[in-house]
């Protein structure tokens, strides 16, 4: 009976990751393009929502630089449980091409914020993207929502 | 215009304020001039008919270890000539009048040089940071910068 419970919460997570619409660098434009007609996100359930209040899932798309940061982490708080983070392409993975020598740039968004899925690519392609959110539905499907707590 | 007759020009016109003329490796060439009157060779450069140089294509700061400068790239639409007005300062003081009454366009570029080298352009409307966090310690690409561990509790 639980596990069907869990089943039911799951499956209807996993089929409505609606996502924030941000975006800080060149991976926003792979973003628009997955999520426009060609790619087709809306196939897996996954809109855009252009407030964190209504966002189930940050797609983190481009560098995080030092003045960003708060920001992110703002909107990251704004978001309702349960909520979350795909880090997408090399720079919200590590920094990528500005991790050695750069002061603005924070070297990966996970140590702002806790990320499910990373995707890399510089930019990744949408297909890398449709496969960073499969991923992140069978995270989802995984979850254990009824049963005691350890 | 030719940048040898520009030059003797405001050489005529501003004596020991205009120091020297540029032109080995420079296109277009550059006028050297004293940091103090910047503002009033920019005005001359501007509303004199024969130069009227109304635009301001950039300005940037720049670092040569022992002291810093300031290039000016300045272009005329109607005469279709150009020229670089350059200031050397002392690396201990780096400060030199403004120019965005001159042209308006001058104050992005005078806050991303102090934001960046730590110039100050004295009389300026509005000389804040404009790239990196109001609170950010130092000027990032001064040659002597050294990066900071953390910044808000972040590592750098």
């Amino acid at each position: 009976m639980v596990g069907n419970a869990d089943l039911f919460v799951n499956w209807s997570r996993k089929s409505s990751l609606w996502y924030l619409l941000f975006a800080t660098a060149c991976c926003g434009i792979e973003l628009m393009q997955a999520g426009a007609s060609r790619y087709d996100m809306d196939r897996f359930g996954a809109v855009f929502r252009a407030t964190p209040r209504q966002a189930d899932l940050m797609l983190v798309a481009g560098t995080i630089t030092h003045k960003m940061a708060s920001r992110v982490k703002r909107l990251y708080d704004q978001m309702p449980e349960p909520k979350y983070v795909i880090s997408m392409g090399s720079c919200a993975n590590t920094g990528g091409p500005f991790y050695k020598d750069s002061y603005c740039v924070v070297k990966g968004v996970d140590l702002i914020i806790p990320v499910d899925v990373y995707i890399p690519g510089c930019p990744p392609r949408p297909e890398a993207l449709i496969d960073g959110i499969m991923k992140l539905q069978k995270i989802i499907m995984q979850k254990k929502n009824f049963g005691a707590k350890a | 215009m030719e940048a040898q007759a520009l030059f003797d020009m405001l050489k005529g016109k501003f004596g020991d304020a205009v120091v020297e003329l540029q032109e080995e490796g420079f296109t277009p060439a550059f006028v050297v001039v004293a940091p103090a009157s910047v503002k009033e060779i920019s005005r001359f450069l501007r509303d004199d008919p024969a130069l009227s140089f109304d635009s301001l294509m950039c300005l940037s700061g720049v670092d040569y270890k022992e002291k810093f400068a300031v290039a000016y790239h300045l272009h005329s639409m109607e005469h279709r000539h150009a020229i670089g007005v350059k200031a050397f300062l002392p690396r201990e003081t780096p400060s030199l009048p403004t120019v965005d009454d001159v042209w308006p366009a001058a104050n992005f570029h005078e806050r991303e040089a102090f934001d960046l080298f730590g110039i100050v352009f004295e009389g300026s409307k509005d000389l804040r940071r404009i790239l990196l966090p109001e609170d950010w310690e130092g000027h990032p690409l001064r040659k002597d910068y050294k990066y900071p561990d953390f910044y808000r509790g972040i590592k750098v």
